[in-house]
């Protein structure tokens, strides 16, 4: 019997999993993949907003300024990277200079701080000179910020776990059954847990989930948006994150650099009827190239790393669907964005809200929400390297040549929680695989340190988990 | 806090492929003696070790090697000759001062200070992300040298239903090496009109085994959600667009990709130096020496090869410059730039800065047939050839001699390669 269930594993459930953990509750984690950060989390625009942007008096509008508020302190005690580059909402006509004007309006009515507004082109030039031609003005909220989705989710749900939290992943849940003093949540191949409190942080499948309560009150449906990564040649074309002032024309692109140095384009926007289709289209990703060069100068394209996909929650009620459904349930659900931006208020909120309906939240006093940063081992000094190197020889080893990745910092990416089991996983993790070769070389040797360290047969190491398999036999006369 | 050691020698070898070995043992055989080579795999033979086909040391022994045996002659007189080598060592950074950085398990990180550093850590495959291919992410999809390695140095194999994009001579070997193994290969997909492998690999890896070339086409859409479970290919334009009405399915379980090598330079950078765009390589005199002096850049890093008898020629080259240079006998006698002209892609060197006997390499940018080669020096012609066909896959040769750059009477100005 668990006090909390919660289920999925983004940065939302990994969120409300840690702030449970501070408490004296059983938590529980439900993941229908393999590993964690596995979906809205893993491909978005990585972003930590100043708040601008949604409409006053929404959830989104107080948890985004929020959570943007608590962001750098939160991301500094999980060890994870934020920088608080800043953003540009750019614009090249006096259309735009009068919407510039109205999201400035928007964002201190919001409770935002920090946003100037850039009224020539010599102004906006001195704050970010890498922006295109044409740009004559721009909004600056000097508090935007860049972030890595998938790192803060996995410190997240590592420190929950760390903290006694259980995650359960491939547990697809498809029943959720009211018991004498909770729920009985249960997956599709016959696992069951049983909790008092089932938190909804499913994503795009988060209307499934409620409706598994009887909530039909929203639905969620998938928002494609298509991204294109630089090599890090290319990282400092910006220093801020660029938007492009949203038009009757559509609401552009951004050009970011990443907190790893990377430049990262997109997103476009596409609803979509398919929950898992996180393909790339050719007239994506040229349309977003296209915009992204009308807003920053001299992309160098010939410099892409990859494209990828990813998928946003959009609820049909336009907001956040936030709230205690029922006696035992609570909805976290349709949280596209600004989510990642809100994490942490939305866990916050959600500890209000359990408070609010009567659930004792007594303190632990063994709670540490401190976790020593993913990549510490690479910011270390040569001598101080040299000093781990003397105990564990595997850290000069280096498996990824491109980030320079040794096979000491994959092994303890593995015994880490969240334990990651496929290459994706360890990429995700270490960066192995991340840099201009795409694992080329890395990933025969990533395969063979994960098949030792789990005890498994090479055959078995998979790229992503489930029918993801790398090798498909032995060659002949090796069976 | 441990203190970083420190080590001095001569020369220091950035990688113990066949560029590096050759290297080596020409500097050695012109009289260093204080060399060290780096090589961050486990053995000596580089990219060769994976390279089980034959073909190899053709114009170097007059036979036909395996990689691993054409390795195995500059490794048995790297041994012979006692030159050191350090295994699993990593060079993370090399100074424009000659200072190497570099780490293994027994030492750490280390630094070096050298006379001369030879640059020779080869070249990558160009990834999937680089080539705009739409779809989804599954498994299967492979880079061909990637698939070798789990075939050949791994013993598994990575796919039974494959198709290839790219004809470069990877992809050549593999499409024949899965056919081996018992998978099916579908087809081999080439973006541009001409293959990019050698014609001898058509013939021998796909015409033996029935397996057909497609020029102009190309994979635009990978399918599948866990494993890949098929591909779109198209023909393209003459603007390389594919055509939508060509579009068509084939199911498999397998990508290969042989789209293209990238001189691996990230340490060239690193030292300050500038790529040329056109090889992806460092810019260099006849000698193989950077613009900055005392690194010397050879092998595939500095400009892809497709046969390593070419690399171990220019090897052995940088080798006895860099003995040369460090016993200070290298003296800038003259300032030529070798340039590129009609239907020549680039050059290497691209200097020349002494009257010596050398070979220039270079590339054709397209397919060409019955053109005149030509060498010139402003209006002076120093060498012409006929050429029946010339293809951007193989690397063409012209030797100059020390007299003929004397009688150009000039101690500078362009000489231009170029068809005509």
């Amino acid at each position: 019997m668990f006090d909390i269930a919660v289920i999925g594993a983004g940065v939302i459930g990994g969120a409300v999993a840690r702030e449970m953990t501070k408490y004296n509750l059983r938590v529980v984690i439900l993941e229908r993949e393999s590993d964690v950060a596995m979906g809205a989390t893993k491909a978005n625009s990585a972003i930590v907003h100043a708040g601008f942007d949604a409409k006053p008096g929404t959830l989104k509008a107080r948890l985004n300024v929020r959570g943007s508020e608590l962001m750098e302190d939160y991301a500094y005690e999980l060890g994870v990277k934020y920088n608080r580059c800043g953003s540009l909402v750019v614009g090249f006509n006096e259309t735009d200079r009068q919407t510039l004007s109205e999201l400035m309006a928007r964002g201190e009515a919001n409770g935002a701080k920090e946003l100037y507004l850039l009224g020539t082109r010599e102004e906006v030039l001195a704050v970010e000179p890498g922006v295109a031609d044409g740009v004559c003005c721009a909004l600056f909220a000097k508090r935007g910020a860049i972030i890595c989705p998938y790192e803060l989710c996995m410190a997240e749900v590592g420190c929950a776990i760390d903290n006694g939290a259980i995650l359960k992943l491939n547990f697809d849940v498809c029943e959720i059954e009211k018991s004498s003093d909770g729920y009985i949540v249960s997956s599709a191949d016959g696992k069951c847990v049983e909790a008092r409190w089932v938190i909804n942080c499913a994503g795009v499948y988060s209307d499934k989930i409620a409706s598994l309560v009887g909530d039909v009150s929203f639905t969620v449906s998938p928002r494609r948006g298509e991204y294109v990564l630089l090599d890090k040649s290319e990282g400092g074309r910006v220093s801020h994150t660029v938007f492009r002032c949203p038009s009757p024309l559509g609401k552009g692109v951004l050009v970011t650099p990443t907190v790893d140095g990377n430049l990262l384009i997109g997103p476009n926007a596409e609803d979509i009827s398919d929950k898992s289709d996180n393909g790339t289209t050719a007239q994506g990703v040229a349309h977003i190239k296209r915009l992204a060069r009308e807003q920053v100068a001299g992309i160098d394209f010939s410099k892409t790393i990859t494209s990828f996909a990813g998928l946003r929650a959009t609820p049909s009620t336009g907001d956040f669907v936030i709230g205690v459904v029922c006696e035992g349930f609570i909805n976290c659900a349709g949280i596209e964005s600004p989510g990642l931006s809100s994490a942490p208020a939305i866990a916050e909120y959600v500890a209000e809200l359990l408070a609010g309906a009567g659930v004792t939240l007594t303190p632990r006093k063994d709670f540490s929400g401190r976790r020593r940063p993913m990549h510490y081992f690479r910011e270390l000094a040569d001598e101080e390297k040299n000093e781990i190197i003397k105990k564990f020889p595997e850290y000069a080893h280096i498996i990824c040549r491109c980030e320079m990745i040794s096979e000491g910092e994959i092994i303890e990416a593995i015994k880490t929680n969240p334990r990651p089991s496929d290459i994706d996983g360890i990429k995700r993790r270490t960066r192995s695989g991340m840099g201009r070769c795409q694992g080329g070389f890395c990933s025969p040797l990533v395969a063979q340190i994960l098949a030792r360290e789990l005890k498994l047969d090479l055959l078995e190491v998979t790229k992503r988990g489930g029918g993801s398999l790398i090798n498909l036999s032995r060659t002949k006369g090796k069976s | 806090m441990s203190e970083i050691k420190s080590f001095k020698y001569d020369l220091v070898i950035v990688g113990g492929g066949p560029a590096g070995m050759a290297c080596a043992v020409s500097a050695y055989e012109a009289g260093l003696r204080s060399i060290l080579i780096i090589e961050r795999d486990a053995a000596l033979g580089g990219i060769l070790r994976q390279c089980i086909h034959n073909g190899f040391g053709l114009h170097t022994f007059g036979e036909e090697l395996t990689g691993p045996e054409y390795a195995y002659r500059y490794e048995r007189k790297v041994k012979e000759y006692g030159i050191e080598y350090m295994l699993n060592t990593m060079v993370t950074a090399v100074g424009a001062d000659k200072t190497v950085t570099a780490r293994n398990e027994e030492l750490g990180i280390f630094r070096i200070e050298a006379k001369a550093v030879a640059l020779a850590m080869g070249c990558r495959e160009r990834p999937l992300g680089a080539l705009g291919i739409c779809g989804r992410r599954p498994s299967g999809i492979f880079t061909a040298g990637t698939a070798q390695k789990y075939v050949n140095m791994m013993g598994y194999l990575p796919g039974r239903e494959v198709v290839i994009l790219g004809s470069g001579d990877i992809g050549l070997i593999m499409a024949r090496r899965m056919t081996l193994e018992g998978a099916t290969v579908k087809g081999v997909f080439e973006l541009m009109p001409y293959s990019s492998g050698l014609a001898r690999n058509i013939e021998q890896c796909l015409n033996d085994f029935g397996i057909p070339l497609k020029t102009s086409h190309t994979v635009v859409e990978v399918h599948g959600e866990d494993r890949l479970t098929g591909v779109t290919v198209a023909e393209v334009d003459e603007n390389r667009v594919p055509i939508d009405s060509t579009r068509e399915l084939i199911p498999c379980d397998t990508l290969l990709l042989s789209c293209g090598l990238i001189p691996e330079n990230e340490l060239t950078l690193g030292a300050g130096l500038t790529l040329d765009r056109r090889t992806g390589g460092a810019s260099v005199d006849m000698n193989r020496q950077t613009e900055i002096e005392g690194i010397f850049s050879l092998g595939n890093v500095l400009h892809v090869h497709d046969l390593v008898d070419y690399v171990s020629d220019e090897a052995a080259v940088a080798g006895a410059a860099a003995a040369r240079y460090i016993m200070g006998a290298v003296a800038q006698s003259v300032a030529f730039d070798v340039t590129a002209s009609f239907g020549v892609r680039y050059t290497v060197p691209q200097r020349i800065t002494e009257l010596c006997d050398l070979t220039l390499y270079f590339r054709v940018g397209a397919v060409y047939e019955n053109k005149t080669l030509t060498v010139r020096f402003g209006d002076k012609l120093i060498y012409s050839r006929k050429c029946a066909r010339l293809l951007p896959a193989e690397m063409q040769t012209v030797r100059l001699t020390r007299d003929k750059l004397a009688a150009l009477g000039a101690t500078s100005g362009e000489i231009k390669v170029g068809l005509e």
